[in-house]
């Protein structure tokens, strides 16, 4: 079957679920009011506050929450075969993802703006607060060892990619600070930004010497260097350090100095990736050659898939987005529609594209199957099959494969390296706010709080010794990823069927994706800690995962007796928090 | 965006819009907190603090007393701490 027919049914369902799906939640349960006074109205105050029209929101929603998530995961989870995966991102985003988007943003806009972690301790308790708190902790934590991973496995899969995202730092300081004291075109300024970095892509493609290449530095695979390490491993070592330094340096200097240039120029990226991606299939046709289930996994795909795929199907990430920034700037409360709902489409459409990319790429389902022998070598090298997959999809268009691949590792790259940015920022915060919130002064300091989120997440991408040595601990961390992303949600969701019970409302399409997410979740979880991590039978114990797998399972169980309690209780008077 | 006069200039101006909302915000963010010292400075001797230029920076209030009362408030200040300032 050739994979434009898989995209044509892909955009056929995600069709049915805004036109129908999302405009049944509009109308019958999030019941948007045209009239609604919305917190970017009446708290207007031109930074945080904005009326802004729906497609700018939108756009900017999208691009904050699409990243490489969408990417890793969906490369991972066509190890079951790829009717699993894409079932499981066509159906989430319709009824999982648009509905939590969307409430997310409604139930914000309703309660003034604020962030979904404020909502909790006002529907919940602080007890919920201090949760929420601690479960954006553990999640930013495997964001940043799983991305550090990301980047390292590319920088040494990719070499010739290495340049050109170095490159792109000084660039972005150059457009953060000629926008900010002079008043430059930013759009400009970023074409022409991303031009360089691609011509370096072209020109390092074909010049060795322009490639950063430190396993071949080291003598190439299997050679030894200090301590007894392989070139790889060292590889790694080196790579996760100089990210870990850059990291520190880039989340302690304000936003506006490299981050949000840099974003800009990342979303450049998003537009250009999607574009030759979508166009490349077209182009090619390519036939799909991997197999439409696998009976032979090592690992079985119930209920590991829901987690394995968490952003492109469901993401709790996203209702930080949507509470965070969106829900100020919504100029009209019929916009949530299109800014929550079709935001998670957008996402959903890179994830399609991704496993597309991925099943069509190997010449025979025997060479597939080859690849994706075992769970841990889909985990360990879907990201590189993804990244060669699309670089066949783009010679489609006319892009010499070698040149196709360096530009989509340095796509990958960019959005990860922006997403650890952010989320050393964001659990730099989280130290501070808990350091507050328990009187250990030194930890709201910003460097103190800084070198604990960076120490703490390098030390978890290096510490477990895997398959690859230094670095394994990146992708054997994305199931727990998945698990603390799907978690969230789970909250966002809980919060959102308690406000729609408070207001006397059906909240059916809410409950539901709430309780099937947190019952596979905690059948994940349950499966992994007891039966993997734990040393039962005859695997051996690895108490690192099994720690941080007890952990998330016990917030687990206590996020479900919270909503069976609060759902149980008499309906409040409706109180809609209008500002 | 008028449907009626599409145009690519206004659907550059559109994306550009979509990519830069959140730079503006941090942009305005940053340049609020410079304010926000300014206007401290401004006010530095009415709170108590000693300043050697309040005989010039007292020309400015004025020019900034339309800010005051967002700063106030944004300040932790529910009512303006002013008494010769009674903006709320």
């Amino acid at each position: 079957m050739s994979g434009i027919w898989l995209a044509v049914a892909g955009m056929i369902v995600f069709t049915f679920g805004y036109r129908l799906y999302s405009k049944f939640l509009a109308e019958k349960i999030y019941k948007l009011d045209a009239t609604y006074v919305t917190p970017a109205h009446k708290l207007q105050d031109g930074v945080d506050y904005v009326p802004t029209n729906k497609f700018v929101l939108w756009g900017h929603h999208y691009t904050s929450v699409a990243g490489a998530a969408p990417i890793v995961g969906p490369a991972i989870a066509v190890y079951w075969g790829w009717l699993p995966a894409v079932l499981w991102v066509l159906l989430g985003t319709v009824f999982a993802a648009g509905v939590h988007d969307f409430g997310t943003l409604v139930v914000s806009v309703r309660n003034k703006g604020q962030s979904i972690g404020t909502i909790a301790d006002k529907l919940i308790g602080q007890r919920a607060k201090i949760l929420f708190l601690f479960i954006i902790l553990l999640l930013v934590l495997m964001v940043n060892a799983v991305f550090a991973w990301v980047i390292a496995n590319l920088f040494i899969s990719f070499p010739a990619s290495v340049l050109s995202v170095f490159i792109q730092i000084p660039l972005a300081i150059y457009i953060g600070y000629t926008v900010y004291k002079k008043k430059g075109n930013m759009l400009l300024l970023s074409v022409v930004a991303l031009a360089v970095m691609y011509g370096t892509a072209v020109l390092a493609s074909y010049v060795p010497f322009l490639q950063i290449d430190l396993v071949s530095y080291f003598g190439g695979e299997g050679s030894s260097t200090l301590f007894g390490m392989s070139a790889t491993s060292m590889a790694f070592l080196i790579w996760i350090a100089i990210l870990m330094v850059y990291v520190y340096i880039a989340s302690t200097l304000p936003v506006w100095k490299l981050l949000q240039p840099r974003d800009y120029i990342n979303s450049h990226q998003l537009v250009v990736g999607l574009l030759i991606l979508y166009l490349g299939l077209v182009f090619t046709n390519p036939t799909i050659t991997a197999p439409v289930t696998n009976g032979n996994a090592d690992i079985s795909w119930f209920p590991l898939l829901f987690i394995t795929i968490a952003c492109g199907a469901i993401s709790g990430f996203h209702g930080l987005v949507s509470s965070g920034t969106s829900s100020k700037q919504l100029n009209n409360e019929k916009d949530a529609r299109f800014v929550g709902y079709f935001g998670a489409v957008g996402e959903g459409t890179l994830a399609l594209i991704t496993i597309i990319a991925v099943i069509t790429f190997f010449p025979t389902a025997g060479e597939f199957t080859a690849t994706y022998s075992s769970f841990a070598s889909a985990s360990s090298s879907g990201l590189n099959v993804f990244v060669q997959g699309a670089s066949v999809l783009a010679a489609g268009l006319g892009i010499p494969v070698q040149v196709a691949s360096t530009i989509v590792s340095i796509i990958i790259v960019s959005f990860a390296a922006t997403t650890l940015d952010s989320s050393v920022r964001l659990m730099r915060y989280i130290i501070a706010e808990l350091g507050s919130e328990y009187n250990l002064s030194p930890l709201t300091k910003t460097h103190v709080a800084t070198t604990v989120a960076v120490l703490s997440s390098a030390a978890l991408t290096l510490i477990p010794q895997g398959p690859k040595g230094f670095g394994s601990g990146g992708y054997l961390l994305w199931p727990l990823f998945g698990t603390s992303n799907q978690l969230l949600a789970g909250i966002s969701l809980l919060l959102i069927s308690i406000w729609l019970k408070n207001q006397g409302r059906n909240y059916l399409p809410t409950i539901i994706p709430m309780a099937f997410l947190m019952f596979m979740t905690m059948w994940a979880l349950i499966k992994q800690v007891v039966l993997e991590w734990s040393g039962v039978g005859a695997q051996d114990a690895n108490w690192l995962l099994f720690i941080f797998g007890a952990i998330i399972l016990m917030f687990a169980l206590w996020i479900t007796f919270t909503a069976i309690s609060t759902l149980s209780k008499k309906t409040q008077q409706p109180s809609d928090l209008s500002v | 965006m008028d449907k009626r006069n599409f145009s690519i200039k206004k659907l550059l101006q559109l994306y550009d819009e979509m990519l830069s909302v959140q730079h503006r915000t941090e942009i305005a963010r940053e340049i609020r907190n410079e304010d926000d010292l300014f206007m401290l400075l401004l006010y530095s001797e009415m709170l108590g603090i000693p300043n050697p230029a309040s005989f010039y920076t007292l020309e400015l209030y004025p020019y900034v007393i339309e800010k005051f009362h967002d700063w106030h408030l944004r300040m932790g200040m529910e009512k303006s701490p002013l008494d010769g300032i009674r903006c709320c």
